[in-house]
Order: structure tokens, then sequence, then C-alpha cells
């Protein structure tokens, strides 16, 4: 609103300062008018569950005693709970794993499709972009039945082949499986998200480059990387708050291996079993915030990272 | 880029927020109005009146007898409509339960609970205390398990609907196939695992994936008492005699992988209890209309008989499961629940539901020759509820569940859980359950001790 209304040059002498100020209060309030239904909605759909959650966070409920307040007993609590360490540690690692190896997959199938050399392009694009189009929750049952020992996939290879291959839902192997699933599920959308920003660099700059005798190789490196680097960093940004809010996956195989998935299995998971089986809603929202919170932090960690590259 | 990608973080933010709120949005008002007043009074005639005068009842039950019962309550009386809402089974309905509590509206004037859960809602005073409704006259009405289930303290905060004294129920075809003896005690179980799982290593005797309600049942019957409850003052104790005989059984049959890896209720569940994968299923007395509904292929393939005992010659049982008709405190309609409370659980509900195939847990239903006598088509005419009823007959008395059991199962598998999948001992676990439960107990605001 600052930059609204700088004194016409055409003028020729200064406006008196009462003037000046009674336009600038009415334009002000009409720019509320516009961004008034926005805001709105904002308010109560964003602000207000921000602010409800930080209200009960303050709070505790117990089963005998009632509701009290109890200031920031709650966030002491949290940092001092291991269960929640070793939720946020376990997201940690299968950020450090899997989004890696999610993003690179996707990266080289992107490159693929886009050098134009691959037969049946629209085919594969389509299938490849398949599994993001199911449901997360059919996706993980999918898996789920898949990974069965004694029915499931695994179980058929064994007994066909003889062999005994490791038990996925074990508690060794958990983290892995889900990793597993939700790179398939995901693949397809990052691949969408290279692959359109590919299409749009400038033809020319290729034929310059042919021109030049540049190799295959060097075009990726010297103009296709480099002209997609912002769509990687969204990417990015997108894979880190879906790591840390891993939820549906390990939910849904909970049922088939309820041994491996512990109830605070991801911070996500952690909040939600509080909630509804403990009926500790004030700390689940003390989890959640600080969860939010940590997503932010990370999230524009990666952001100024990639930003910095780009200058 | 940069002004395109903030929104995207700070979206992805709220979002968790705002997810967090959904579940937190429901836990705002948390108290409870009742506050420890004497029990309503309300008398047979203002019952009668209110079923005369008619009006709208909401019903939370997942029991699938109940849907004729109600059609024929409303037959009865006319001027009554009854909603019956299925809002889930066990812990998914309690939750909605708990929400609609807390929040104060969407509360339903029945609802069903299990009986392990039922002290929960007692102590909150979420459900009405029906001493003045004249429920403390019916202690005869009852068989006396299911009848102290629902009592807690001076208090009666729901009708038995059903029970579920415990019975091994075993495929005689896959005994048969490897001249195993069906067994009659604990230690003759873990022999005939061995037996069966040496002569076909894809045959177990039974499926356990850690079931906190089967533990803790088989505790029950092996004359354990982990739980103290008294008002406020909780003690959880998982080293008594009952418990270690448990743990140590249980222990061999986890050493020697001697138990399916598969969860109750799943696909791979049904499928092994009908391939004869899963040779035994020691269970409550409802579990029949499962098999028939749930195991269609297998029938005459399976029998019941009593459940093993920890002591050669015992008769000691445990009730697994089981659920009661309350009445939350929040309805306005109290009279009129409690008219359709008398009938499904008391009245000529009984029968209907016992015809559909639940297993009833009045004394009189329990007794009568027709019930005894009533033989079971998928079990090959046997006449299964003799060994049901002797079980109800044989439940140590004692036992009780912890005022927060709901959460304490659901970390079951977080501790004890363990020892199915690690080299944690089964004991250990039970150890780190109680400690689990000490801890929430003690943050919940109870006394608890070891």
């Amino acid at each position: 609103m600052t930059t609204a209304s700088p004194p016409p040059a055409t003028l020729g002498t200064q406006p008196r300062p009462a003037k000046r100020a009674q336009r600038r209060t009415r334009t002000s309030w009409s720019g509320w008018l516009f961004i008034g239904p926005f805001m709105a909605v904002f308010a109560v759909v964003f602000l207000a569950p921000i602010a409800y959650s930080i209200w009960l966070s303050f709070f505790r409920n117990q089963l005998v005693g009632g509701n009290g307040f109890v200031g920031l007993a709650n966030y002491t609590q949290a940092l001092q709970d291991p269960q929640f360490w070793s939720s946020l540690l376990r997201v940690v690692l299968f950020l450090a794993v899997q989004v890696p190896v999610m993003l690179l997959i996707a990266l080289l199938v992107a490159l693929a499709l886009d050098s134009g050399r691959l037969y049946g392009k629209s085919f594969f694009r389509i299938s490849i972009f398949l599994p993001y189009a199911v449901p997360a929750v059919v996706a993980s049952l999918m898996w789920g039945f898949m990974y069965g020992t004694r029915f499931g996939l695994v179980g058929n290879i064994n007994s066909a082949l003889g062999i005994n291959l490791p038990n996925p839902l074990s508690p060794e192997l958990i983290l892995a499986s889900i990793g597993n699933i939700v790179t398939w599920e995901f693949i397809g959308y990052n691949m969408l998200i290279f692959y359109s920003a590919l299409s749009v660099i400038p033809k020319s700059l290729y034929e310059a480059a042919e021109i030049d005798g540049a190799s295959q190789f060097r075009l990726v490196t010297a103009i296709k990387l480099p002209a997609i680097r912002g769509a990687m960093v969204v990417a990015g940004i997108f894979s880190v708050i879906g790591s840390f809010q891993l939820f549906n996956e390990p939910a849904i195989l909970q049922s088939l291996a309820p041994n491996s998935i512990s109830t605070y299995f991801t911070p996500n998971l952690y909040a939600y079993s509080l909630s509804f089986s403990g009926q500790q809603y004030n700390y689940s929202a003390t989890v959640a915030i600080i969860m939010g919170v940590i997503t932010m932090v990370i999230a524009y960690a990666v952001q100024l990272r990639g930003m910095r590259k780009e200058s | 880029m940069k002004s395109r990608i903030s929104p995207a973080v700070l979206r992805g933010s709220a979002l968790a927020l705002a997810a967090a709120l959904a579940l937190t949005a429901c836990g705002g008002g948390g108290g409870n109005d009742a506050g420890g007043a004497a029990p309503e009074e309300v008398s047979a005639e203002d019952v009668q009146a209110a079923l005369e005068e008619g009006g709208d009842l909401t019903v939370w039950a997942w029991e699938p007898t109940l849907e004729k019962v109600v059609e024929d309550f409303e037959a009865e009386h006319p001027n009554v409509n009854i909603d019956l809402v299925n809002a889930g089974t066990g812990n998914d309905q309690y939750t909605a339960l708990q929400n609609a509590i807390a929040a104060g509206s969407g509360v339903p004037d029945v609802a069903q609970i299990e009986y392990y859960a039922l002290p929960q809602f007692a102590l909150a005073e979420s459900v009405k205390d029906l001493t003045g409704y004249g429920a403390g006259d019916l202690s005869d009405t009852f068989s006396p398990g299911p009848w102290s289930s629902v009592q807690a303290g001076e208090g009666i905060y729901g009708l038995p609907m059903d029970s579920g004294p415990m019975a091994l129920f075993y495929n005689t075809e896959v005994f048969e196939k490897y001249g195993v003896e069906v067994p009659t005690t604990w230690d003759e179980y873990v022999e005939a695992a061995r037996a069966l799982h040496a002569a076909d290593p894809n045959v177990y005797i039974a499926n356990d994936t850690g079931d906190a309600g089967f533990a803790t049942s088989l505790i029950w019957q092996a004359g354990g008492k982990p739980y103290t409850v008294d008002g406020t003052d909780v003690k959880v104790d998982f080293s008594d005699e009952g418990t270690t005989k448990y743990a140590e059984t249980w222990q061999q049959l986890l050493d020697e992988d001697l138990l399916a890896p598969i969860s109750s209720w799943s696909d791979e569940w049904y499928q092994g209890l009908g391939s004869g994968t899963i040779a035994t299923l020691a269970t409550g007395a409802w579990m029949p209309g499962n098999f028939t509904s749930g195991v269609p292929a297998s029938a005459g393939k399976w029998r019941a008989a009593p459940l093993p005992q920890w002591e050669e010659g015992g008769t000691a049982s445990a009730e697994n499961g089981g659920s009661s008709l309350t009445i939350p405190a929040a309805s306005e309609q109290g009279a009129l629940a409690y008219a359709f409370l008398d009938y499904a659980n008391v009245g000529d509900g009984v029968q209907t539901r016992i015809d559909g195939g639940a297993f009833p847990a009045t004394s009189a239903a329990l007794e009568s020759e027709e019930f005894l006598n009533s033989e079971f088509e998928y079990f090959g005419g046997q006449k299964a509820n003799e060994i049901f009823a002797e079980s109800a007959q044989n439940v140590p008395e004692g036992w009780s569940y912890l005022p927060f059991q709901v959460y304490a199962n659901s970390v079951f598998n977080d501790t004890a859980g363990q020892a199915y999948v690690s080299d944690t001992p089964l004991k250990d676990g039970l150890k780190a359950w109680q400690d689990a439960s000490i801890k929430y107990g003690t943050e919940q605001g109870f006394t608890v001790s070891e």
C-alpha cells in the first residue's frame, strides 16, 4: 500500500499533507475490500486452526483432574520425549535415503523422455505417472499384500523358487519397504515436474549447442540441468514436506505388521496415536506444532541452498 | 522463484498444523457435567411413559444382530424411531464417541461399549449410572462375569449385551491327518504345536502377532491379576504367578517359531483358517458367527473344545471380548434409551440375538434347554453351547481392567509385541508394557504403583 500514491510529477507543487493523508486512507480501505474475501477464508481455514492448536498446546486435560493451564510444560515434555525424537530421526533417515533415490530416478526418467529417442514416449509417460493417481491408502494395501511372506507375492516367489527372501515387513526392513512404496508412488509426480520444466527450454539453445558440436551428455550437464534447477528445488521441498508428514503408508501397514510399526513410528503417526488412542489432544497439538516448525525450517534451508546455487 | 516457494512452504506447514487441528478440534471441551452427582432417579413408570410418548433414538453399535432387534422394537412401539448407526468397530467407535462427548454435540442416546473399555467411560462419567433406572435389580438376570464387568465402584454403567467365555476352536481335519491329540492343557498345546509344525512346516497351531486382549485373557485364566483398581488408585504388576505361567508357556511357542505371524482379522488369517494353516483358535464364544460368515468353505471341519488348562484337570476359563449397551451422559432421552436397553438385553431382544448367532449374557438364556441343545451345523452338528455355557460358569472372579485400558492395549505391540519379532523375552516385553501403562496413568492423574 505504501507505494500506492506518489505525487504526480506534473503537479509542480507539493500537495498539502492533510490531503495526502486522506487519499492514502481511502486507498488502503478499498484494498482491504478486495482482499477481504480471501483474508476471511484464509483466517478461518488456516490461521484459526493454527491459533487453536497453539492455544491447545498450553493446556493439559487429564482423565483425573480435568483441564488446566500448564504453560510450556507440553513443549518441554515433547523436547525430552524419546519417542518423539525416535520418530523424528526415523523420518530424517527416510528423507536422507528415499528422497535422493526417488528424485534421481525421476530425473533420469524425465531426461530419457525428453531426449526424444524413446519409442512410445507418451505410453511411458502416462504409465510412469499412473501410480501417482492411485490413492496412497490403496497403494499401501496393494504393496502390503505383495510383501506378505505367507500368501503374498514374496511368499509365492519363495515357494516357487524354493528360496527364502527376507521378510519386507520385519522391523529391520519395514522402513525400506515403505520407502519403496513411496518411491513407486511419487516418481511419476516428480518426473512430470522435471519433464515440464525440460520441455520449456528454448529449442534455439539445443541448436546452438549442436552447432558447437556438443555431445548429448554435454547437453544434459550444460543446458538441461541448469535450466531445471528451480524445478528441482520445488520437487525437493515437496519431498521434504512429504517425508516429514509420512503417515498413510505406515498407518495402513501397521495392521499387517503391528510389531514392526510402533505407535510412534513417524511424528504424524505419533500425534495421531496420542490423540486417538490416548486422548492426549493437547500433547498431540504440541507435537504437531513442533513438527510444523521443524518442517518449515528444513524446507526453508533447502530453498536457500537451492537459490544460492542459482545465483 | 522465491516468491513462489515461500507460500508453498507456508502451505505445507499450515497443512501440518491444520491436520493437527483436525486431530485436536474435538479435544477442547473435555470436562464433564455430571461431576459425581447422585445418579438420576428414573422409575419404571417414567420409562413406560417415555415409551408411550415415543421419540427418536440414535444408537451407535456395530453388533450385527441388533438390526433385527431394532426392527422388532420399532414394530412394537410405533411411536419410537431408532436410528441405528455403525460408527466403527471397537476403538474407532470409541474415538468417535469421545470426540462427540468432548464436542458436546452429536452424542448418541445408546452406545455399544466393550467391557474392557467401559471403566474408562465410567470413570469420566461419560455414560449414565443406571442404578437410578432400577438396573440394580438385575443382578440375578445376568451371568456373573458380564455383570461384574459393567460395574465400577458403586455404579452400574451399562447392561451386558453379550459375553465371550473362551473356548478352543480347532480344525479336526488337521489334527486327524497328523494324528495329534487335541490339547487339554497348555503344556499339551505346546507339544501339539511342535508335532503339527514338524509334520508340515506350513501348519501352525495358531496365529499370533501380539494381541493385548488375548494375552490378558490368558493371564486372567491363569489366575493372574495384573491390574488392581480402586477408584483412581491403580496398580499394574505383571510379575504375579498367573502372568509368569502365561509368559513362560508362550515364550516356548515364540522361541520355536510355532505361531503363524498372521494378524487376526486379516485376509491371510481367513485364508489360514480355511486352508488348515492355522489349526486352532482360542477365543470368545462369539466366534461361531464369524466362522460361518468369514470361512464358509470350512463348514464341518471345525469343532469347539474347552479352553486348555494351566493345570491338569482344571476347569478355569476367561472372558474374551463381549460388550454392553450404555447410555451416554449427554443423552436427553435417558428413559426411552433405557427402555431400549431393557428390551435388547433383558427382554425379547435376547432371543432375537441368540437366533442371529450372538452369545447371550443372561443366565436364563444360558441355562435354557433350547440354547444348550442347539446344534451348530458349522461344527458338524456339535452342541457347542454346552461348552461355552460351561466356560461362562468357570471364569475366575476378581479380574479388572485398567480405567485406561483402551490406551494400554494400543501400546501392547510397541512393548510386549517386540517379543514376537526380536530377542526380547516376553517377560521383559510385559514389563515394558507395565512401565508404559504406569507412565500414561501417572500423566493422566492416577496414583499408579507397581
